[in-house]
C-alpha cells in the first residue's frame, strides 16, 4: 500500500525539509488523541475520531477546530481602509464597524495571492489570512500600510466553532455571541476570556471564528468542547466540509494565475470597486466582468463512487481536455464524489457533460451548481 | 489468522492450494480511515508481486494496493464495489479484496508471518 498522486508527495517533501511550527493548542490536540501532521509549516490534527464522523458531526451539531496556524494581523493607520483597497477588489472603505468581508490580495495580473477575511473594529482592521502565504501577505500589507501599522498577532489562537449547536454552544458561555449575524464580528467576553469573535466560518453551517490569547486557547477549547453537542474536529473533515461547500482553498483552487472572475468570486467585488478600478491587475478584473473569462471554476458531481480528486483531467464529450480538477473527494453528506475545477468558458454551463480522466478511466461527470450543500449561515 | 503472510506495505495473502486471497490489513485500514471506493482488478490480468493491483480510498487520499506475490486475478470482491466500507469493519475477514492464482509460491517466502507482522507494525506506532 503507498500514497498515489503527486499531491502527498509534495506535501511529503515539504514536511521533511522544515520542522512544523506548534500552535497554542498542539499540545492539547495531542492530548485529545489528534492524529498530528505537518500542514503549512504547522503540527495540526488531521483528524481526531475520524474524518466522517467529524464531518457529520459539524453538520448535525458543532465541531470545534484549531485554526491557529492562520496570520491575525491588526491593521491601523487614519488611511487603514483605503490603503488596504490598494491590494484587495473588496469593500473595505464602506465597511461598517462590526462588519467582515471576504476578498483577496490580487498581482498585477489580476491573479490571486491570497484570500482573506477583513473585520473592520472601530480603531482598526483585523485580518485574517491564509498560514502557507502569510509572511508574503505581510510584507505586502507592510508595503502598502507601512511597517509600524502592521501588527501580527502573534500571541492569539484561532478557532472555529462550526455547526447547527455552535450558537448554542457559545451563547451558554457568552450571550452576546448570539446577536452577531453571518459576517459581524464583536469584541466578546467569552468565559471570562478577551476574545474576538466572528460570525463566520470555512464549512457552509453557521458557526464562529474565535480569536483568543494563546495563554487562554487551551481553557477556552476545553470549555467549548465542555458543552454535550460540541467535539473536535481536524483539517480532514475541515476540508470535506469546505468542498461541500463549494468554497476555495488556496494554493489548489485559487492561485497567482487564476483571478476572482474565472474563480467565480465576482460576488465578493463591489459595485463602487468594479467601476473605480484601483487594487493590482484592476484592468484584467475589470475587462473579465465586461467580456466574461476564458475559463471558470465550477463543480462536477461524478457519477458512480470513484472520487476525481486534484489534477485529473477533464475533458469534453470528443476527448479533448478542457481543463483540470483542482478539489475533488468524497463528500460524506452528499454520500457520493464532489469535484471543482477550471473549464474553457464554453463548458461552463450547468449541466454539461464531461468526462473527468481518473488513472486513464473517463469518468461521466456533468457541471453542477456549488455549494453542493445548502449554506446554513445566521443572515439576519 | 496463522495462514496469512504480510507485506511491510500492510497488504495480506493466505493460500488454499495454488489461490492466494489477498486484502490489506486491519492497521492499514485504521491508518486510512473510512474507505469511501474500492478499484479492483480485472478478472483474467496477470499481476506482479508488489505491482499495483488495486486502489482503496478513503475520503481524504487515494492509496495504491500492491500484490503480495505475481499471479492471475482469478476473483475479485464484487461486495466493495456496493460496500468499500467493508475493508473497516472487515480488513482481514470479509473485506478480502481478491484471489490470485499464485505464480510463484517461493514469493511468499519473503513475507512476514502474523506474529513477525504484528511485531513490525507495534514498531511503526507513536
Amino acid at each position: 500500500m503507498g500514497p498515489q498522486g503527486s499531491d502527498q508527495q509534495r506535501n511529503r517533501t515539504v514536511s521533511e525539509s522544515i520542522p512544523p511550527k506548534s500552535t497554542p493548542l498542539t499540545e492539547f490536540n495531542r492530548s485529545l488523541g489528534g492524529r498530528m501532521v505537518p500542514f503549512a509549516g504547522y503540527e495540526m490534527p488531521l483528524q481526531f475520531d475520524g474524518i466522517m464522523a467529524e464531518h457529520n458531526h459539524t453538520r448535525s451539531q458543532a465541531s470545534l477546530f484549531d485554526v491557529s496556524h492562520m496570520g491575525q494581523i491588526r491593521v491601523t493607520g487614519t488611511d487603514a481602509a483605503a490603503a488596504m483597497e490598494t491590494l484587495v477588489p473588496g469593500e473595505i472603505s464602506a465597511l461598517g464597524v462590526g462588519r467582515m468581508r471576504y476578498t483577496q490580495f490580487t498581482n498585477p495580473q489580476g491573479g490571486i495571492l491570497d484570500d482573506l477575511m477583513v473585520t473592520r473594529f472601530a480603531d482598526h482592521l483585523f485580518v485574517v489570512v491564509n498560514a502557507a502565504v502569510k509572511d508574503a501577505d505581510i510584507a505586502l500589507m507592510r508595503g502598502a500600510l507601512g511597517t509600524d501599522n502592521v501588527d501580527v498577532l502573534e500571541d492569539r489562537a484561532l478557532m472555529a466553532l462550526q455547526g447547527p449547536a455552535a450558537a448554542a454552544a457559545l451563547s451558554s458561555l457568552a450571550p452576546a455571541a448570539n446577536e452577531l449575524s453571518f459576517m459581524e464580528a464583536a469584541a466578546i467576553d467569552v468565559g471570562g476570556i478577551d476574545c474576538l469573535v466572528s460570525r463566520s466560518g470555512y464549512t457552509g453551517e453557521d458557526g464562529y471564528e474565535i480569536s483568543a490569547p494563546s495563554v487562554h486557547a487551551a481553557s477556552l477549547a476545553e470549555q467549548l468542547l465542555g458543552h454535550p453537542h460540541v467535539a473536535p474536529a481536524g483539517l480532514g473533515a475541515r476540508d470535506s466540509l469546505r468542498l461541500e461547500a463549494g468554497l476555495c482553498l488556496y494554493g489548489h483552487d485559487i492561485d497567482e494565475t487564476t483571478t476572482p472572475i474565472e474563480a467565480a468570486l465576482a460576488w465578493s467585488i463591489g459595485k463602487r470597486r468594479r467601476e473605480e478600478g484601483g487594487f493590482p491587475g484592476a484592468e484584467t478584473i475589470q475587462q473579465q466582468l465586461r467580456d466574461g473569462a476564458a475559463c471558470k471554476r465550477v463543480g462536477f458531481l461524478p457519477e458512480g463512487r470513484a472520487p476525481a480528486r486534484e489534477g485529473a483531467a477533464i475533458e469534453n464529450q470528443d476527448g479533448q481536455e478542457i481543463g483540470q480538477i483542482t478539489s475533488g473527494g468524497f463528500g460524506p453528506t452528499i454520500g457520493a464524489p464532489v469535484a471543482m475545477g477550471y473549464v474553457d468558458a464554453a463548458f461552463a454551463q450547468l449541466d454539461t457533460a464531461v468526462n473527468l480522466v481518473v488513472r486513464e478511466k473517463r469518468l461521466p461527470a456533468r457541471v453542477t451548481k456549488m455549494p453542493f450543500v445548502a449554506q446554513r449561515y445566521h443572515k439576519s | 489468522m496463522s495462514g496469512k503472510k504480510f507485506s511491510q506495505d500492510h497488504e495480506w495473502i493466505e493460500m488454499d492450494g495454488d489461490i492466494g486471497t489477498v486484502g490489506i490489513s486491519d492497521y492499514a485500514q485504521e491508518q486510512l480511515g473510512e474507505i469511501v471506493f474500492v478499484e479492483l482488478p480485472e478478472v483474467g490480468a496477470t499481476v506482479a508481486a508488489k505491482g499495483q493491483f488495486a486502489v482503496v480510498e478513503s475520503v481524504k487520499a487515494a492509496s495504491e494496493i500492491y500484490a503480495p506475490a505475481g499471479g492471475e486475478v482469478v476473483e475479485v470482491n464484487g461486495a466493495l464495489d456496493d460496500a468499500p466500507e467493508t475493508i473497516n469493519s472487515g480488513a482481514e475477514t470479509t473485506g478480502w479484496i481478491a484471489r490470485i492464482r499464485v505464480a510463484d509460491p517461493g514469493e511468499l517466502d519473503a513475507l512476514l508471518d502474523d506474529a513477525a507482522y504484528r511485531e513490525f507494525v507495534s514498531g511503526l506506532e507513536d
